[in-house]
């Protein structure tokens, strides 16, 4: 089997995903193109070698409809033959793009692919392609369906995490990125979005709030208590997990992930190719896997599959240095910290989704960018991305370094 | 056209009018004869040139119950046989088609291209509502008692004629969920505001007013037919439909817990049938119409809560040869908590009551009971203030004995104290004539015990209530060894006089419904003190389909009368009578902690204004806690409710039941078994005997001798025998 290399990647900056977001002018298929121009041209790759772009967006409807991927590709004038895929797996299609790819590439089916994702939250909105899994009652109702955000309570009435927990990781995640940003750290890999006549529209990520205390968090409202009251969504919460009399209510919109603008791409190729195009490898994709879990966390996926890829990789936990989950929920990162006894110091050490937010269909490739480069700037090896999946599934890739 | 349950008539407009009046009955239903007649009728007023459009009335009191619920039996029936004979394939397909016939008539009915309007008076439901639905025009009469709706929920299965359709093209998705899920009676006025009809009119202008909508050209197209029809809630994939369906899928697990198939088929054949038009949306409701049908459950309440209960207060059980009596005067001794309900519910029905107290304010604070609920009830619009004070004037307080006399029937409710129910039986005893019959209310002291304080004591009987009485459907009537004929038969008659569902039992203690209860209870008692979360004991009886856990209910009970209970137990039956952590845990929670329940405002949860919420220290309490992840959820559910399932097995081994229907309809009515099984024998009946043997012997190895199967069990396992095919009530009868 050949194995898969990543050779490059880039991201946008993540713009605030509202009307007075910073990409709010910029559409869908131009956050995408702009990915995928940077990551050919910083390489100067030839664009007829890339045999396929696999693009993460999870609603691709509007402006991201008709297969988002291969209209970025002719956008960013990769020319006729290359061609384009979108996928979707809600929150880690981004990862599961880039997975996508580098199987074809393992496979020996495909040499160079462009794996990444594009959310314009702003622009398309969150669930505009509607839910399916919420509405046909012959899947809703098994999947004991609830919003992700009643989920979140769920996971932290379960497994014990105060309001005071849930905001301290929160506060932790908007100190991390700042200090991030202002060493630098995400230098190498975001390309500012520029428009036609080459000025930076934005050129950083743009919901981090260093300030972000505990007072000022312990200020905020709870989300999803209404929702959870008056939709019945907490009471198939508690028929999930029957143990739970009452449904704490403690994420809000300083412990959830921001929701933002943004896309992302990654280079993989085998080993053959990346040479003859003069590339030189980063990272060798040491794994991936995706599962289904508990339906009613919905966001517990990670630790689940987690356990599957170490299984598969033959490794064990304590083999991996730096750890990247997507915030989501505060909730979905605490549990999954206490679920392998983990050292807080190597997990999102730069922040995320909290802090920077998560344009759906892009997080799972830039967190995996993320990985990268920390991996380089610590000289460390082994680094594992994982993302909690909507619907009750997760998705991880174990990456190390070459 | 031969007509034979409907009068057919004309009038010189070209008008015709379908007068619905089967002979031999006091209330039309919908058999296959009134569909094949139905089905000429709608031929004819489409072919005939002369007659401009049809109005449907009854020649009844009521416009009509709905669909003969044994024809939908019998179409099982003839499907199994089918299915030996013909094959499943085949068999299924006649069952679809059988099934489908009367949705099939509506539409084409509703598309013959001439108006039909419905004039309805009196109750309409069901099929008769889906039928009025069909038609172009609805008009009610605004007498108090018309009453339309769709309630085939309560029954199991849902409205299979065009109702789930109909409904969901005439309103808000949501209210029309809502409507179906109820399955409530809706008043005239409400129908309207729900769009449900056209025109709420007085009963003598009804077919006039229907007769002058086809006059004015009332169009022979339903809205939906019309082109460019939207439904209410517009497209069901669409953020509109984003804020409706989530909620509504969540709604129906938070309602039903999953356990009724019914339900959810309605959801499904509404979220299906909206996205396809009218025709298409027929046949997939046809489809889960089908298919419902043949659920156990929909199997299993529609004999337990529609045949049965509705045989049990018809009198099954009456003894045929005592005369029917006509229960004018009741008395009632004890105007506590349970005395004042009982003269509320008699009162109501038009009884004269004489409630005695041991002194005249105790009678008085009795009767203001009734005041307090009829105030209520004129609060809300429910009843006038004339009502109160007819009802009110119907109940005599006093603490004189003497008025007493002339009573048909006399029902003590004294404190539950075997000498002070001797004086009271000796006292009223001494008032009385020959002829009255005298009950007990009590819930733990045998009758034939009790009876010994009467001169005569066959016509001494219990009738044992349930709190709170005005809400409690279940009346159980207990027969002492020497209770006669006459006794039942006024019990019987009493207990239909107030509307209630009668079973009898025979003495024993705790009868039927406690000992069953008591089960329940103490199996919750005993997770907790095995280590199961508290909330997780809670949340799975509610999933095994309880209306409250062991823990709630305790507490709705009192823990210290559970206490007095068991050590009432202990001294009678011995110490193995009881179970040692039982009797452990009630001794830290009443003795030591004072921990009562509801009434002091702690018991398992803690109470305040805001709510209730199980008691932190519950925790403590348990010496070993079980990880909920590892807990076999199924084997807590069965638990629950094998452990009553058993005991009712018991009961009929002991014949303290010796009417099958009666444990099954008594424990959903007086306990709230789980509906959706049709009462625990029924549940066992489904699981096969055998299984059920071999689940109570494997929970027996692991959690006790409780679970031990009775030798009634055994036996039938061995032969395959299911409690109704043993026991019967329809061959025993016969
Ligand atoms: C939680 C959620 C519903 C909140 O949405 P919202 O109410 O629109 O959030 P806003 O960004 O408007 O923030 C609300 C308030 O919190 C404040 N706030 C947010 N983060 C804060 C912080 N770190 N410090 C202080 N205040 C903060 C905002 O300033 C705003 O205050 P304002 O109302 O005074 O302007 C939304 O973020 C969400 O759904 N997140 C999850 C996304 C998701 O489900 N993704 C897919 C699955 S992971
Ligand atoms: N409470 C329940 O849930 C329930 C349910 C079913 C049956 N029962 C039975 O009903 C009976 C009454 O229970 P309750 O809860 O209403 O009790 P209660 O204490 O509320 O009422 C008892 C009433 O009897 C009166 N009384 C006592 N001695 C009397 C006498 N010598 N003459 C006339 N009146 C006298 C008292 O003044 C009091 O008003 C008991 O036998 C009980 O077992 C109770």
């Amino acid at each position: 089997m050949a194995e898969a290399f990543i050779y490059d990647h880039v991201r946008t900056p993540r713009g605030k995903g509202k009307a007075d977001g910073s990409l709010h002018e910029v559409t869908a298929v131009r956050l995408a193109e702009t990915t995928l121009r940077a990551v050919q041209k910083r390489n100067g790759l030839d664009p007829k070698l890339v045999d396929d772009v696999v693009l993460g967006c999870v609603d691709p409807v509007g402006e991201a409809s008709g297969d988002i991927a291969r209209s970025a590709a002719i956008a960013a004038g990769f020319g006729e033959s290359v061609p384009g895929i979108q996928i979707n797996r809600f929150c880690a299609s981004g990862l599961d793009a880039v997975a996508f790819g580098a199987a074809q590439v393992m496979a020996g089916q495909k040499d160079i692919v462009i794996g990444g994702g594009v959310e314009s939250m702003s622009r398309v909105g969150m669930g505009a392609s509607g839910m399916l899994p919420a509405v046909d009652p012959s899947v809703a109702i098994p999947s004991y369906f609830s919003p992700q955000g009643v989920a979140a309570d769920l996971i932290a009435t379960k497994y014990g995490f105060t309001r005071d927990d849930v905001d301290a990781f929160a506060v932790e995640s908007h100190k991390r990125a700042a200090k991030a940003w202002e060493e630098g750290r995400f230098a190498k890999s975001v390309v500012p979005v520029r428009d036609v006549n080459g000025l930076t529209i934005l050129g950083k990520d743009e919901t981090i709030r260093p300030n972000t205390d505990m007072q000022t968090l312990g200020g905020l409202k709870a989300s999803f208590a209404m929702m959870g009251e008056q939709g019945g969504f907490n009471a198939v919460a508690i028929q999930g997990h029957p143990e739970v009399e009452t449904i704490n209510h403690v994420h809000h919109a300083g412990n959830s992930s921001g929701i933002v603008d943004g896309a992302a791409a990654v280079l993989v190729g085998n080993k053959a190719a990346g040479r003859k195009a003069g590339l030189k490898p980063r990272a060798r994709i040491r794994g991936f896997a995706s599962l289904g879990s508990d339906l009613a966390l919905v966001l517990t996926g990670p630790v689940d599959v987690t356990e599957k890829l170490l299984a598969r990789t033959g490794m064990s936990i304590k083999d991996i240095d730096l750890i990247e989950i997507n915030e989501a929920f505060s909730a979905v990162v605490l549990r999954y910290l206490q679920a392998f006894d983990l050292d807080p110091a190597k997990v999102n050490v730069n922040g995320g989704a909290i802090a920077m937010g998560h344009p759906l269909g892009a997080t799972g490739a830039m967190i995996l960018g993320t990985v990268i480069d920390e991996l380089e700037r610590r000289d460390l090896s082994t680094g594992l991305v994982t993302l909690c999946v909507a619907h009750g599934m997760g998705t991880a890739m174990i990456v190390e370094r070459v | 056209m031969k007509l034979e349950n409907f009068r057919f008539e004309t009038d010189s407009d070209g008008i015709a009018l379908l007068t619905w009046d089967m002979p031999g009955r006091s209330m039309n239903v919908i058999t296959e004869a009134v569909m094949a007649e139905l089905g000429q009728v709608v031929d004819h007023v489409a072919g005939a040139e002369a007659i401009k459009g049809c109005v449907i009335v009854s020649g009844k009191e009521a416009f009509s119950g709905g669909a003969d619920l044994t024809m939908l039996q019998g179409l099982g029936g003839e499907f199994r046989k089918l299915a030996k004979t013909k094959g499943e394939e085949e068999a299924m397909a006649f069952f679809f088609e059988a099934s489908s016939r009367l949705s099939r008539l509506y539409r084409k009915l509703e598309t013959c291209g001439k108006p039909f309007a419905a004039a309805v008076n009196g109750t309409c439901l069901g099929g008769a509502f889906e039928l009025a639905l069909s038609c172009h025009f609805r008009v009610l009469s605004d007498s108090d008692k018309t009453r339309v709706g769709l309630p085939e929920i309560k029954v199991g299965l849902f409205p299979g004629a065009g109702g789930t359709q109909r409904v969901a093209r005439l309103m808000q998705t949501g209210d029309a969920l809502q409507m179906l899920f109820k399955g409530d009676q809706i008043k005239p006025a409400q129908a309207k505001a729900m769009n449900l009809v056209h025109a709420v009119v007085p009963r003598d202008k009804l077919v006039e007013t229907a007769k002058e909508w086809i006059k004015a050209g009332g169009s022979a197209k339903a809205p939906w037919d019309v082109e460019g029809f939207k439904n209410p809630s517009n497209k069901v994939h669409s953020p509109a439909g984003m804020m409706i369906w989530p909620p509504a899928n969540a709604i129906y697990r938070r309602e039903t817990q999953d356990n009724y198939p019914a339900a959810k088929a309605i959801l499904q054949a509404v979220y299906e049938g909206l996205q396809v038009p009218m025709d298409l949306g027929l046949r997939i409701e046809s489809r889960y119409f089908a298919h419902i049908l043949q659920t156990p459950e929909a199997a299993a309440m529609i004999r337990s809560l529609f045949i049965s209960k509705g045989e049990l207060e018809k009198g099954a059980r009456r003894p045929a040869k005592v005369p029917p009596l006509k229960i004018k005067r009741v008395g009632i001794v004890g105007a506590g908590f349970m005395g004042a309900g009982i003269a509320y519910v008699s009162a109501l029905a038009g009884l004269n009551v004489v409630l005695v107290d041991r002194d005249q304010e105790a009678a008085d604070k009795g009767k203001a009971y009734s005041h307090k609920l009829m105030s209520d009830q004129v609060m809300k619009g429910r009843a006038k203030s004339a009502d109160r004070d007819a009802l009110l004037a119907r109940i005599n307080a006093t603490s004189d004995y003497n008025a007493l006399k002339g009573c048909d029937l006399v029902v003590e409710a004294v404190f539950e104290d075997r000498a002070v129910k001797a004086e009271v039986i000796k006292k009223v005893q001494a008032v009385i004539g020959r002829r009255t019959i005298f009950a007990s209310n009590t819930s733990t002291l045998p009758i034939s015990s009790l009876a010994e304080n009467f001169e005569r004591p066959s016509q001494f009987v219990g009738i044992h209530f349930f709190s709170p009485v005005e809400k409690m459907l279940l009346v159980e009537i207990i027969l002492g060894k020497r209770t006669g004929d006459r006794a039942l038969a006024t019990a019987l008659d009493f207990v239909r006089a107030i509307k209630k569902t009668p079973i009898v039992v025979n003495d024993c203690r705790g009868f039927f419904a406690n000992r069953c209860v008591l089960n329940y209870i103490r199996e919750g008692h005993l997770m907790l003190a095995e280590g199961v979360p508290p909330a997780m004991i809670e949340n799975m009886a509610k999933k095994a389909g309880m209306p409250v856990g062991p823990l709630s209910l305790n507490d709705e009970v009192a823990l210290d009368l559970g206490w007095k209970i068991l050590q009432a137990t202990k001294k009678d039956l011995g110490a193995a009578a009881v179970d040692a952590k039982q009797e452990a845990l009630l001794k830290t929670m009443v003795v030591d902690l004072e921990r009562f329940g509801r009434k002091n405002g702690k018991g398992f949860y803690d109470y305040a204004p805001t709510g209730k919420k199980l008691w932190p220290g519950l925790a403590d309490l348990q010496k070993t806690k079980l990880v909920a992840d590892g807990i076999d959820r199924q084997e807590i559910v069965d638990r629950l409710l094998v452990v009553q399932a058993l005991e009712a097995a018991r009961t009929v081994e002991e014949k303290v039941i010796t009417d099958v229907r009666e444990a099954d309809v008594g424990a959903i009515l007086g306990f709230g078994f789980a509906p959706y099984t049709g009462g625990p024998l029924s549940y066992i009946d489904r699981m096969g005997t055998k299984a059920f043997v071999a689940l109570c012997e494997k929970l027996a190895a692991k959690h006790g001798e409780r679970f031990k199967p009775n030798k009634l069990l055994r036996a039938m396992a061995r032969k395959g025998e299911t409690f109704y095919g043993r026991f019967n009530p329809h061959k025993a009868a016969a």
